[in-house]
């Protein structure tokens, strides 16, 4: 089951949307992450979707790929849209059923709410899908770049970052290890009452506690011994190189915008 | 307890980009009582397969027969809880899967998962880890404060407290000592001896292998290259060293002298006291050089 988990995972492939710029790549997701609260009609949101399947077909990820390793957020969405559709109270009753009341506002902001928080998802998914974590890291610490005029501890952070992404994958692995060992030992994940599940975690979470913190140790040391020590003078093996594309990539996403602000009711 | 695998294969994740065939066609069986050897590369599918042996993976071609319960890559199965008690697996590290307050009570988890009740659960607590080579004043620990090797062996008395039939080691002596990997392997054929518990053990280590197994199976790739007795597997010790494996100290040894002197000495010796009466005998028999 954590096999299928995409979340944070690189998915190496060549393709346009692979060989652009990570901070390119940022800049485009930051903008979409403010434009896509403009839509608020069918033909704005219908834009955004073109725009984002556009953008999964550039990066040429399967599609059903995609959607299978973000089942998970399935629920999450489903819970969005149920709490939309039962607490907005204003347009004309369509629907009454007992004490239920579903009004015409609420059916449609459950619906828009829900494909909001989707398409944002797929968008940032492809990003670390398209992108291995060093080069996101590396992005991220050279656009942060002129907060260090601030004091603010953009290589510090861009480590931080790179090391949480990093790990990812590894303590999935160590997951799925401890799991199978204590359903070896007889532990059922997947049965039982609610409160039984819940006490079948902690076999799982306090080894996988543990095996964090001395990863954690255990790097730390590493680094150390191989002479880190902060950001200070340190120059760079890969270089971002910005590309005419990304440029077309940052103006396609400001052209979105501008549709969307044209076309919004 | 009998196990058997027909035309067992694994993909794992199957359909998406990453998919990766772990292991195809295999078709072994692990007799009650007996004692098998699983040797072969990293990534030759070792660990893959011994997952199939409790129905950690369900195949996702062929099938595999464990006592009489069938697990194949059609249906959903059932009856894996009581398939999981009889074949206790202790993966690589297994200290890792430690969690309790106190060793006893992380022996108890196991037994008791399956149902066994606290006070037998203790009673059998404090027959393994004496079986471990432990003493019974330890279980009283946190098994965080022990040392790595106390950790391994309380980790293996947690599955050996569950009663198993068939017991699979992955590797189990693996960062261990020399002294420390001698008395687990002992232990583990002990076992075996007086209680007629069968032995899977994954194992590097070809030493292991040839004096403790009485099966040998040797995966390559994903599936199984060759298998039969010690003396088969290591009857043609040149066929495994192309396959970039290595072979018992006293083959090479042998392997060596006979190089060296042009004559063949005797069948491949598998024990240190085997290579020593060959030599004997080959000297006696006027082979002076």
């Amino acid at each position: 089951m954590m096999e299928k988990m995409i979340f944070g995972r690189y998915l190496p492939m060549e393709s346009f949307v692979h060989r652009m710029d990570p901070r390119a790549k940022l800049v485009v997701i930051t903008l979409f992450i403010g434009v896509i609260f403009l839509a608020n009609n069918l033909l704005t949101y219908g834009i955004l979707v073109l725009f984002t399947f556009a953008s999964i077909f550039a990066s040429k990820i399967p599609i059903k790929f995609l959607l299978n390793g973000l089942s998970f957020l399935f629920w999450i969405i489903l819970f969005t849209f149920f709490l939309h559709i039962f607490f907005t109270r204003e347009g004309d009753v369509i629907f009454t059923f007992g004490w239920i009341k579903i009004y015409e506002h609420g059916l449609q902001q459950a619906i828009f709410i829900s494909l909001r928080f989707f398409l944002l998802v797929l968008i940032t998914s492809l990003l670390t899908l398209t992108t291995s974590p060093i080069d996101i890291t590396d992005g991220m610490e050279s656009l942060l770049n002129p907060l260090k005029k601030l004091r603010f501890p953009v290589h510090e952070l861009a480590l931080m970052m790179s090391i949480a992404l990093r790990f990812i994958p590894t303590l999935m692995d160590e997951t799925d290890k401890i799991l199978k060992a204590q359903m070896a030992r007889g532990v059922n994940f997947s049965e039982g009452s609610l409160k039984k599940r819940a006490q079948s975690v902690v076999p799982l979470l306090i080894p996988l506690f543990i095996s964090a913190f001395k990863r954690a140790e255990e790097l730390a040391i590493a680094m150390e011994a191989r002479g880190y020590r902060g950001g200070e003078g340190r120059t760079k093996y890969r270089l971002l190189k910005w590309k005419g594309m990304d440029t077309l990539a940052a103006l396609l996403v400001i052209l979105l915008g501008g549709l969307l602000y044209v076309f919004r009711s | 307890m009998e196990i058997t695998t027909k035309n067992l294969a694994y993909t794992y994740q199957a359909n998406t980009p990453f998919e990766h065939r772990a292991i195809y066609d295999i078709n072994v069986s692990i007799a009650s009582n007996s004692y098998t050897a699983i040797i072969g590369h990293t990534g030759s599918g070792k660990s893959t397969l011994l997952q199939h042996l409790n129905g950690l993976l369900q195949p996702t071609a062929g099938e595999i027969q464990i006592g009489d319960t069938i697990i194949s890559s059609e249906k959903k199965q059932k009856k894996l809880r009581e398939i999981r008690r009889r074949v206790g697996i202790v993966f690589q590290f297994p200290e890792h899967q430690l969690f309790e307050e106190t060793v006893e009570k992380d022996i108890c988890f196991g037994p008791m998962n399956f149902g066994v009740p606290m006070e037998e659960a203790k009673k059998k607590a404090k027959e393994v880890i004496l079986q471990v080579g432990l003493s019974e004043d330890i279980l009283e620990k946190s098994p965080f404060d022990l040392s790595g090797g106390q950790m391994r062996r309380v980790a293996i008395a947690g599955v050996l407290a569950m009663n198993p039939n068939v017991l699979v080691l992955d590797e189990p002596t693996a960062g261990l000592d020399p002294r420390g990997r001698t008395e687990i392997m002992t232990m583990f054929d002990k076992l075996r001896k007086e209680q007629g518990i069968s032995i899977v053990l994954v194992t590097h280590s070809m030493e292991d292998a040839s004096l403790y197994a009485d099966h040998i199976i040797v995966m390559h790739k994903g599936t199984v290259y060759k298998q039969g007795t010690p003396h088969d597997i290591f009857s043609n010790p040149k066929e495994l060293i192309d396959l970039g494996l290595d072979v018992p100290e006293t083959v090479r040894f042998q392997l060596k002298l006979e190089e060296k002197i042009g004559k063949r000495i005797a069948d491949p010796s598998l024990s240190l006291q085997d290579l020593v009466k060959n030599i004997q005998h080959f000297f006696e028999r006027g082979n002076g050089l």
